[in-house]
């Protein structure tokens, strides 16, 4: 996964740290703001990893993935994900073919690019539906995003999600990611 | 005749009516700054560029709460007076969009007669005052083992991004002051993350919570988003530094020279990596380059204003404008950025761009 710090990364980033620290002790104790308690944190902390830390215990399959996407999501995203008055969510590339900077005939959908199928939980989650983000359900969340996922070929009918099956999946653009590889300097790249 | 008398709230002339160009695209919606309309380096707060996810959130300040917490020793939420209370430090910094100056970038959808504004409106400068986030990562006792942290947003979307510790360790702030007064509530109020030098998405506004950890979150916002596909196969992602660019802002379309003369060309620079250190125009469409002034004091990762006299001698010309920044990187020719990321990738268009001044003095984009 792009973002683990290899020896070197994590040598420098110890580095950066030192000398923050450093500044920021010159600075005395101030023990502002208050303790941060598990029910606080829990109530604002829903974000999911790649890894699936954070998904809820729930499930959901793709025929009721489909009931409630035709409910809440057909006006904006089309009635196959192929997009209407917001952005396409279903369609693949032949062979998953990944052209996007050479050729824009491919459009970016989940199934072209998106390189986690946690992101689709979790984005789900917080900001849909657009008229009430953060509302649905956890059964919901799974049900849409197992037919989102179907949508692009990547489940089948009768297929049902929970958080071991949505973490195991994976993603056909998954490494096609780099962190970012600019050097500095005056290359440009 | 007496003239109007004192009032609590200044305003423009009546003769002066600077406007955003205003988007609504898709769920995002934005607006532009006029950039062909300032002067120097600062953007009035009511002019600088907007660009959301979800709208502009109505957040009451004594209700306001910032919860660190993750890798961290001690959990913590603080209040905005609690943020204000700690040491403050201002600095001038610019914020773009990664997404700016795509409409000059790939072949299609390019237009002769888009302004500055239109083009790359979504770059604005502002003095931006908050508390540094080593401070309050230093209170809330941050784990060596923290590697990333997320940044999250309270706008309809909640708003989240992975942001590497170094920068957390470096010169990010968590920001609650703009050209001298509270932000704007388009642009975070009454707090927002700012990550001086990188794309704009990164710098989170509306701020509620950093949870600091081993990885990053692979989140929308730099998984589906602001990743740029490149030749080969690949896309980058995490690729928040800014690289150096530049722009004329005088004589660009809609304006008309009204005859041949003195003219005083003018534009804007920055880098996301440090100082401007040169700024060269041409005026024969790219074939000679003479050195601009830079206005200064030339600060980091800032605009900085350069200004360059020409003698126009009637006849059409094509002017361009070229920066380089301290680290030696020159701002590239479009063809060359094509080379190096692709024709159709999707945020970071930081390429020369020319403009024709035509015999009869109007003056057309020339990308």
């Amino acid at each position: 996964m792009p973002g683990l710090l290899n020896a070197a990364e994590l040598e420098a980033l110890a580095d950066a740290r030192r000398r923050g620290l450093e500044a920021a002790n010159h600075w005395p104790e101030f023990a502002f703001g208050n303790p941060a308690d598990e029910e606080r944190i829990a109530a604002w902390d829903i974000d999911i990893g790649p890894d699936g830390v954070g998904l809820p215990p729930g499930r959901g399959s793709v025929e009721r993935g489909e009931t409630l996407y035709r409910l809440q999501c057909v006006q904006c995203h089309g009635l196959r994900g192929e997009g209407a008055e917001f952005e396409a969510l279903a369609g693949r590339a032949p062979g998953d073919a990944f052209r996007f900077a050479e050729d824009r005939s491919t459009p970016i959908t989940v199934g072209s690019y998106w390189p986690y199928a946690t992101t689709l939980f979790d984005y789900i989650r917080r900001a849909m539906p657009q008229a009430a983000p953060g509302t649905l359900p956890p059964d919901d969340v799974y049900a849409l995003t197992a037919f989102v996922l179907h949508l692009n070929d990547l489940l089948e009918p009768g297929e049902t999600l929970d958080a071991a099956s949505l973490t195991a999946i994976v993603m056909p653009s998954r490494d096609r990611f780099v962190r970012d590889d600019r050097r500095g300097g005056p290359e440009v790249r | 005749m007496q003239g109007r008398v004192p009032s609590p709230v200044g305003e423009r002339s009546v003769f002066e009516t600077p406007e955003r160009v205003v988007r609504r695209l898709e769920p995002s919606s934005s607006s532009l700054t006029p950039l062909q309309y300032l002067q120097g380096v600062v953007t009035p707060a009511d002019l600088h560029f907007e660009r959301h996810h979800g709208g502009i959130p109505n957040i009451d300040p004594e209700r306001y709460e910032l919860l660190i917490h993750g890798m961290v020793e001690r959990p913590t939420v603080f209040r905005l007076a609690d943020l204000k209370r700690f040491p403050a430090e201002s600095r001038l910094r610019f914020l773009e969009c990664s997404g700016n100056g795509g409409s000059a970038y790939q072949s299609q959808g390019r237009r002769v007669d888009m302004s500055p504004q239109d083009m790359d409106g979504l770059t604005s400068t502002s003095e931006w005052t908050g508390v540094p986030l080593k401070l309050l990562f230093r209170e809330v006792g941050a784990l060596p083992e923290a590697t990333w942290f997320l940044a999250e947003g309270m706008d309809a979307a909640v708003m989240t991004r992975s942001i590497p510790m170094d920068k957390a360790w470096d010169d990010a702030i968590v920001a609650y002051g703009q050209n001298g007064e509270p932000l704007r509530p388009e642009q975070g109020y009454p707090a927002r993350l700012f990550l001086p030098g990188w794309e704009g998405n990164s710098s989170v506004k509306w701020l509620r919570r950093l949870e600091l950890s081993d990885r990053p979150f692979m989140t929308r916002e730099e998984t589906s988003k602001y990743t740029d596909p490149l030749p080969g196969g690949k896309a980058r992602m995490f690729s928040f530094t800014m690289d150096a660019k530049s722009l004329i802002t005088f004589p660009t379309f809609p304006e008309r020279l009204d005859g041949p003369g003195w003219w005083e060309i003018r534009g804007i620079a920055w880098t996301g990596r440090g100082r401007i250190t040169r700024v060269e125009i041409s005026t024969d469409g790219g074939t000679s380059w003479e050195d601009a002034e830079l206005q200064e004091p030339v600060l980091p990762k800032c605009h900085v204003r350069f200004r360059k006299l020409w003698n126009w001698n009637g006849r059409a010309a094509t002017l361009m404008s070229r920066a380089t920044d301290e680290t030696g990187y020159v701002q590239p020719t479009r063809e060359e950025l094509h080379r190096a990321r692709g024709s159709y990738t999707r945020y970071h268009f930081n390429q020369i761009r020319p403009w024709r001044v035509e015999r009869d003095g109007r003056v057309f984009f020339a990308g």
